[in-house]
């Protein structure tokens, strides 16, 4: 009873460094991310020289909104799986 | 005779616990009863004799086997509290290019014949070293600890031990911390796992008692009452083949030092 009334007392007085989300996410993302680039042995340099290219191929053909692309190597299981976004702009009637 | 198996301890980074858990999981085998002969293959940079308090007995090191300046049990280091338990010391003025890859696989077989494991501690990188120490392995540990840039190599390693044929390796997560996790500021476990998408064999908490069993040679699953030393039994059992569950991290706190932090005494 003591134990519980004493943690509730001081889970509301580092309440804010929990909302903070706490560092071990900012760990495991920026883990995440290196390990991308660990694995298919690209530097972030390269990464975003693809980038560059595939919106210039893209953009060759369709209309994309440039703020919104989104592209990301994420992990699936075993494999590893390039994830982009290209949003179409809205076609003029 | 059936053959010992020999694993390699390795981890890609340094001072993650490789040595420490070298001469744990040997100590904590030797007691359940299996002969067991750890290698220190960190030729240059030897400390597993150290870590095992055995530094005083050494005549023979594994590159004086290699040159055949000696037989290979004269080189095995008996240990002083357990009679299955051998240490082949690594040689400390000499390189890392004086055993070559054959000559460790050579030896590792030998010793395989007459031993039920066969422990090898890894030294540090992915030189030579390393390539030595895993040469001659069945299966590879991986040590990491919760950061980032241990995780990181441990990544890079598991993917050389596969590529050289050791498949499978097993993770142990070191020195973790319950109260740290807890809330929220280091890597749980389950994040590590499905980073490293691998098997886990064991966590060990972290430990003030693994500096002072190192200070006295002492490894710490010898002593019963602390949390590492439990951690690594558990973890010689599971080699054994046991079905132990993963020990539970819980902010191991007692109730004065809960207040002692709460009215920040602590």
């Amino acid at each position: 009873m003591a134990i519980s009334i004493l943690e509730r007392i001081r889970d509301f007085f580092i309440q804010e460094e929990k909302t903070d989300s706490g560092s071990s996410n900012v760990a495991k993302e920026r883990l995440q991310f290196i390990l991308v680039q660990d694995r298919i042995k690209l530097s972030p340099q390269q990464m975003e020289e693809m980038k560059a290219e595939l919106i210039e191929v893209i953009t060759r053909y369709v209309e994309v909104d440039k703020s919104k692309i989104d592209m990301d190597i994420s992990r699936e299981e075993e494999k590893m799986a390039m994830v982009a976004n290209f949003p179409l702009k809205k076609q003029q009637k | 005779m059936e053959q010992g198996k020999a694993i390699v301890v390795t981890s890609g980074k340094g001072g993650v616990g490789k040595t420490t858990t070298t001469a744990n999981l040997g100590t904590a085998l030797a007691l359940l009863g299996k002969k067991v002969c750890l290698i220190d293959a960190d030729i240059g940079l030897r400390n597993l004799d150290v870590v095992m308090g055995l530094e005083n007995r050494i005549v023979y090191d594994l590159v004086d086997v290699v040159e055949e300046q000696c037989r290979l049990e004269q080189a095995m280091i008996k240990d002083k509290r357990n009679e299955n338990l051998f240490l082949l010391p690594a040689a400390q003025t000499r390189d890392k290019d004086a055993v070559t890859e054959a000559q460790m696989q050579d030896m590792i077989r030998e010793l395989k014949e007459r031993m039920d494991y066969v422990l090898v501690d890894s030294p540090a990188g992915i030189e030579q070293g390393f390539r030595n120490a895993i040469a001659g392995a069945d299966k590879a540990i991986i040590i990491t600890t919760p950061e980032v840039s241990a995780v990181r190599d441990a990544d890079r390693i598991i993917g050389m031990v596969e590529a050289e044929g050791v498949h499978d390796p097993e993770l142990i997560i070191n020195r973790i911390r319950g109260d740290m996790v807890e809330r929220g500021d280091m890597m749980n476990i389950d994040d590590m796992l499905e980073i490293l998408a691998i098997e886990i064999l064991g966590v060990v908490p972290e430990d003030e008692g693994i500096v002072v069993s190192t200070n006295r040679g002492e490894p710490i699953v010898l002593s019963n009452n602390h949390l590492a030393g439990k951690a690594f039994n558990n973890i010689a059992r599971r080699l054994e083949g046991e079905e132990i569950p993963l020990m539970k991290l819980e902010n191991n706190d007692s109730f004065l030092v809960k207040i002692k932090k709460f009215v920040g005494l602590n």
